[in-house]
């Protein structure tokens, strides 16, 4: 009942989103007030019939419904609460139900919230997520529908693939997603712009919020499937340059350009032609990142639903949504720029430094994400790219873009004074040069060391060059620091932790890479191993019964001198339904380094088994840096000159005078 | 305002990234037009695909019918299953084989390989089966001819013998909806030419 309720939701917004496309678009094109008005009410309702089926959808899994195929595929009762929900989003059909549902979230958030935006520009992009929701909405319809029945409905489902079955992917894929579609806002107010032929500080305005909520969402997705990767797959690696890891990476980097680049438009009104292709690049890279995923077209671990008649229909939306708008761009954005001039060494200078960076690592991602493809294509043979490539190619891009993300903040628009502002980081410049000397002559001089030397130096001069910048304008420990560091835009402040959370990150990422230890090995119960001055004993392994698994639990007892630490558990189970054998590994952490312990198979009969250890120093910064880059996003968020609805304090010169305006909100 | 008509614009930059998708796209449609043909790139190629099938001629499970062999396959389209009471995937599988059988689409038959009759029989027995015939292969003769690494396996033979389709795991739900099932409908039309 509910199953058909949802369904028939789905079809129904359909026919709402169809009208949401087309009477605003036709509205904003003929002046006409009253098929403009159609969007949101339109928007709101698509978002409430969309909410209803995805409901209905949930229901069917919580209350385990098997006459639901997606359900019986991939749900069983004896599954924990959490994972019937995730199990939602945990398959091909649910996830783009997912997708379509966070698209429509935002869409109604535009219509509700979107009272001060000039009435063309917002019926035109509410027209633009109504077209994507088409798209969506009919690939969900006619190709991977999530209410379809197996009838007579069996007694038990088959299960959810363990590996899914684990907290932080059962929220990765919204994360992830939330991201995703968020740039869907910035594409569409693109590309209601390049319809409008009119790209201002206002839209750049607009723009922003919806990017900086994307990018801070995709962020924290990558950071969390990054996170899953280490701690449950059982090889100590948190990434390693997947065609599906790449896919998320690609719109982060561009969106990271996007951020900055919406600033040069909202300040100095340049870079307008740029900023929208940057928009549109990342939200087709975004679109590209789930078809990589759903289509098979490149193969990796991830590709559960690999299926190339829905890949072709992906592939006609996406030359739809890409071709259309990037055809639309050709034809519009030459007559686009003009504005703000500026020198070479100036705040705009150092953004488009780190744009042209960005998008060049972004770049080069896709080509080492694509090559394989390519030769195939081409069948000159099979080759698969991996990490002495990414490493290669991406390295050098981000080492200038760390060097120039400590002085960027210090540089001031149009001209900047290069030597004033770096005699300001003096201390940064110097720290970092001693934290080099310090790191090759704790470990010697040697490849390792030197590139080790080298993260360390751009960590601390970008860590203490930002904590510089922010300590200068609230001129730290003079008379009024605290009413100016209450008085500072948040988005200073999130600009900060921001940046300061990549020097964490940079420093995790170094360290880790650099001293990782890993032992691995067959022990008997009782035996010991020891790792980077860790006594390893190996108490024997149990077999132990969970919900829908049954394991071998181990036991690992660590010591430091004699002195015991801690006890691991590690397991290696073997789930039920469907038959699967994953390890759920155990981790020792004292917040600047991991003990990291893993259960392999058993070997012979005397209770041996293949363990695996690895000594992770520094690895927890990655995490805090992810999360401080997160917080510094959502923190930036809250300013109130970005808030939505909230009138603007002082208009830029040549913005027009109805724009400027403030109006109350409805 | 901000757009200021600039006298002479060079639009061609403004294609570059209209022209750059264009050819992303003309890789990827291709790509996916193999994978719909059947060249799965993640496969390895199976080098026997499109050559006879290897000569076999198994023992039947005690009390379970006649001898599988080789030659009484040919003059029908069938499916070729590597299986074993040992092979924890083969459970997973064996609800789709099932539900193949039971369609009538196709005859499975059935190679319990490195298995003992009994533990197969009785795995038969509790699993349900699936099979039109079955034919014991304990020393891997059958199976190394279609260079069998691990089970399930199964193997699309057409009416003339060849071996047209090769799916290296478990036949899924949508592998057997999008391209096991359409190919042999498709040999199934295919006259037999001998």
């Amino acid at each position: 009942m509910f199953t058909e309720l949802g369904h028939f939701a789905l079809a129904l917004a359909m026919v709402v989103a169809l009208i949401q496309a087309s009477v605003p678009l036709i509205g904003a094109q003929r002046n006409n007030a009253a098929w403009m008005a159609v969007a949101k009410p339109a928007a709101l309702m698509q978002f409430a019939l969309v909410a209803l089926s995805f409901a209905a959808l949930t229901h069917a899994f919580l209350v385990s419904d098997f006459s639901v195929l997606g359900v019986y595929q991939n749900s069983h009762t004896a599954k924990p609460l959490l994972y019937k929900i995730s199990g939602v989003w945990g398959n091909h059909e649910g996830s783009l139900l997912l997708w379509v549902t966070i698209l429509a979230v935002f869409g109604a958030a535009v219509a509700a919230f979107g009272a001060n935006l000039p009435p063309a520009l917002r019926a035109r992009a509410l027209a633009v997520q109504g077209m994507i929701s088409v798209g969506f909405l009919a690939f969900i319809l006619f190709s991977s529908n999530p209410f379809l029945r197996v009838i007579p409905a069996p007694g038990q489902g088959q299960g959810l693939n363990p590996l899914l079955q684990d907290p932080g992917l059962a929220v990765h894929p919204p994360m992830l997603y939330m991201g995703y579609v968020g740039f869907s806002m910035a594409f569409s107010f693109a590309v209601a712009a390049l319809i409008d032929g009119r790209v201002d500080a206002a839209w750049a305005r607009w723009v922003r919020p919806w990017t900086l909520a994307a990018w801070a969402f995709l962020t924290l997705g990558i950071g969390l499937g990054s996170w899953w990767s280490y701690y449950t797959l059982g090889w100590g690696g948190w990434w390693v340059w997947d065609p599906v890891e790449n896919a998320s990476f690609m719109p982060w980097l561009t969106g990271t350009a996007l951020l900055h680049s919406a600033i040069v438009v909202e300040k100095r009104e340049a870079l307008k032609s740029w900023t929208i292709l940057l928009a549109i690049i990342t939200f087709s890279l975004s679109l590209l990142g789930t078809f990589l995923v759903r289509s098979g077209v490149l193969t990796s671990v991830h590709a559960f639903a690999a299926d190339p008649t829905r890949g072709i229909f992906i592939l006609a939306l996406l030359g739809l949504a890409i071709g259309g708008s990037l055809t639309l761009y050709a034809i519009r954005a030459p007559q686009l720029d003009g504005g703000g001039a500026f020198a070479p060494i100036s705040r705009e200078g150092g953004l488009l430094i780190n744009n042209l960076l960005l998008t060049t690592a972004a770049a080069t991602v896709l080509l080492g994400t694509l090559y394989p493809l390519v030769t195939e294509a081409l069948e000159i043979g099979k080759i698969s790219v991996g990490r002495p490539y990414f490493d290669g190619v991406f390295i050098p891009l981000m080492v200038p873009l760390v060097a120039l993300l400590g002085v960027g903040p210090l540089l001031s628009w149009k001209r900047a004074d290069l030597q004033g502002a770096l005699g300001r980081l003096k201390i940064a410049g110097a720290l970092a040069v001693v934290g080099a000397g310090a790191t090759m002559a704790i470990a010697g001089v040697s490849l390792v060391a030197l590139g080790a030397a080298l993260g360390f130096t751009l960590a601390l001069w970008l860590a203490v060059a930002s904590l510089m910048e922010w300590g200068g304008r609230i001129r730290f420990g003079r008379e009024g620091a605290l009413a100016r560091l209450i008085n500072l835009p948040r988005s200073a402040h999130g600009m900060t932790l921001a940046h300061f959370g990549m020097a964490v990150l940079i420093a995790g990422v170094t360290a880790s890479s650099a001293w990782k230890q890993e032992a691995i090995q067959v022990m008997k119960p009782g035996e010991t191993m020891d790792i980077a001055g860790y006594t390893m004993t190996f108490k024997g392994a149990v077999p132990q019964q969970g919900p829908n698994y049954s394991a071998a639990h181990a036991t690992i007892e660590v010591s430091k001198g004699g002195r015991p630490l801690a006890t691991l558990h590690p397991e290696l189970r073997t789930y039920v339904q469907p038959p699967m054998q994953t390890t759920f590994t155990s981790i020792h952490t004292n917040f600047f380094s991991d003990l990291y312990a893993a259960l392999g198979e058993a070997q012979g009969e005397d209770g041996e088994y293949v363990t695996r250890f690895y000594y992770q120093p520094l690895l927890p910064f990655i995490w805090y840096g992810v999360i401080l880059m997160v917080l510094g996003g959502f923190m930036s968020l809250t300013d109130r000159r970005l808030r939505v609805g909230a009138p603007r304090r002082a208009a830029t010169k040549d913005v027009d005078v109805s724009d400027a305006a403030p109006q109350p909100a409805e | 305002m901000s757009d200021i008509p600039a006298p002479k614009v060079n639009r061609w930059p403004y294609l570059i990234p209209l022209a750059v998708v264009l050819v992303l796209a003309g890789l990827f449609g291709k790509r996916l037009l193999d994978v719909e043909q059947g060249k799965d790139p993640s496969l390895i190629p199976t080098v026997l695909e499109n050559t006879p099938m290897p000569a076999f001629d198994l023992t039947p499970l005690p009390g379970r019918g006649d001898a599988l062999r080789s030659e009484d396959l040919k003059g029908q389209v069938t499916l070729v299953n590597f299986w074993g009471s040992w092979c924890v995937a083969c459970v997973a599988e064996h609800p789709m084989l099932l539900e193949i059988a039971r369609s009538g689409v196709v005859k499975i038959q059935g190679v319990a390989w490195r298995d003992e009759p009994d533990a197969s029989l009785a795995w038969l027995a509790r699993h349900g089966d699936p099979f039109d015939k079955v034919g014991q292969d304990p020393r891997s003769h059958a199976a190394i001819g279609f260079g069998v690494v691990a089970a399930p396996e199964s193997f699309v033979i057409d009416k003339q013998g060849v071996i047209r389709y090769k799916e290296p795991g478990i036949i899924t739900r949508e592998k057997w909806q999008a391209t096991i099932k359409p190919l042999i409908e498709r040999l199934k039309s295919e006259p037999l030419t001998k």
